[in-house]
């Protein structure tokens, strides 16, 4: 089954690239756009139909790699 | 005094760090990273560069790699790990160091030197250094030191931030700060000072006639404190 998995940056946490992408959407009369926090997506095939053992084992992939607990949150979704 | 510098696909530092080390006298030996155990040595080496293209965070699959945990043996045994730029953020993606190095604060490749001030010298890296602020090179995108609240206490508590970004006299000020790293952090050791990690590069500052001799300090001092 699939996995999908979204990390993003804690609230608090320097994102330079999503304050870049803020303001080219303003330069590009976006006026609307107060912030920009960009974040990483990932999709996972895992080798099994059971929801409950994927999740789980997905919850230790992003613990142990796919976040940095110091500044990312992860999400399944 | 026997040394080893870990090699990992896309570490681009590793020879000139392999040739500041034989300068002053180690032993060194290349090791690469696939393989599990590393000969026996006195200090390790994460070298700089790009391990693994930069891919995920910096450092984050280096850390993963196979020799990673015979380096994680030695360091938490009190053996001596240096890391330097790459190898400094893979240190701290293996936990062995607090925080994390985040994207340069102006979102620029910083590529200069820089000067950095020695805040610590219990410890077998810089006890009886000759100089206390060196001129270094740095060339990082991601070294903006970052960590928690509670870790940043912890890492004052103990005396744990070894060099920080200063000016040639040693002012420690914001102005002074390449990349936006919290209290001006270049370096850090782990609460034994047996793992220092740090973003210049003291490899690339031992030839006065390519770029200067602070790394001389460096090295020199790091072997007599081995010996």
């Amino acid at each position: 089954m699939k996995v999908k998995v979204i990390v993003t940056l804690k609230d608090g946490v320097l994102d330079p690239q999503g304050k870049a992408i803020q303001q080219t959407l303003n330069g590009m009369n976006f006026s609307e756009v107060k912030e920009v926090r960009q974040g990483k997506y990932f999709d996972i095939e895992i080798n099994t139909n059971d929801e409950k053992k994927a999740k789980a084992k997905t919850e230790e992939m992003c613990k142990k790699l796919l976040a940095n607990m110091v500044i990312e949150d992860y999400k399944i979704l | 005094m026997k040394s080893s510098v870990i090699i990992f696909p896309g570490s681009n530092c590793d020879r000139d760090m392999d040739v500041a080390l034989k300068k002053f006298g180690f032993k060194n030996q290349m090791v690469w990273h696939d393989n599990q155990e590393i000969p026996k040595s006195d200090l390790i080496v994460l070298p700089g560069g790009f391990s693994y293209g930069d891919y995920l965070r910096c450092g984050s699959i280096a850390a993963k790699s196979k020799i990673i945990k015979s380096v994680i043996e030695f360091a938490n045994s009190g053996g001596l790990v240096l890391g330097i730029c790459n190898g400094f953020q893979i240190l701290t993606e293996t936990g062995l160091l607090p925080g994390i190095l985040l994207q340069n604060k102006y979102q620029k490749f910083i590529c200069k030197n820089v000067h950095v001030k020695i805040n610590d010298k219990e410890n077998k890296y810089f006890k009886n250094i000759k100089k206390e602020i060196l001129e270094l090179h740095i060339a990082h995108n991601e070294g903006n030191y970052f960590c928690s609240d509670d870790e940043m206490k912890s890492l004052n508590d103990n005396n744990q931030i070894a060099v920080t970004y200063c000016n040639e006299k040693g002012k420690e000020d914001e102005k002074f700060n390449p990349n936006g790293a919290l209290k001006n952090i270049a370096g850090i050791f782990s609460k034994k000072k047996n793992i220092l990690g740090m973003m210049p590069h003291p490899e690339r500052m031992i030839d006065k006639y390519l770029s200067s001799n602070d790394g001389n300090f460096f090295f020199e001092n790091l072997f007599e404190n081995l010996k």
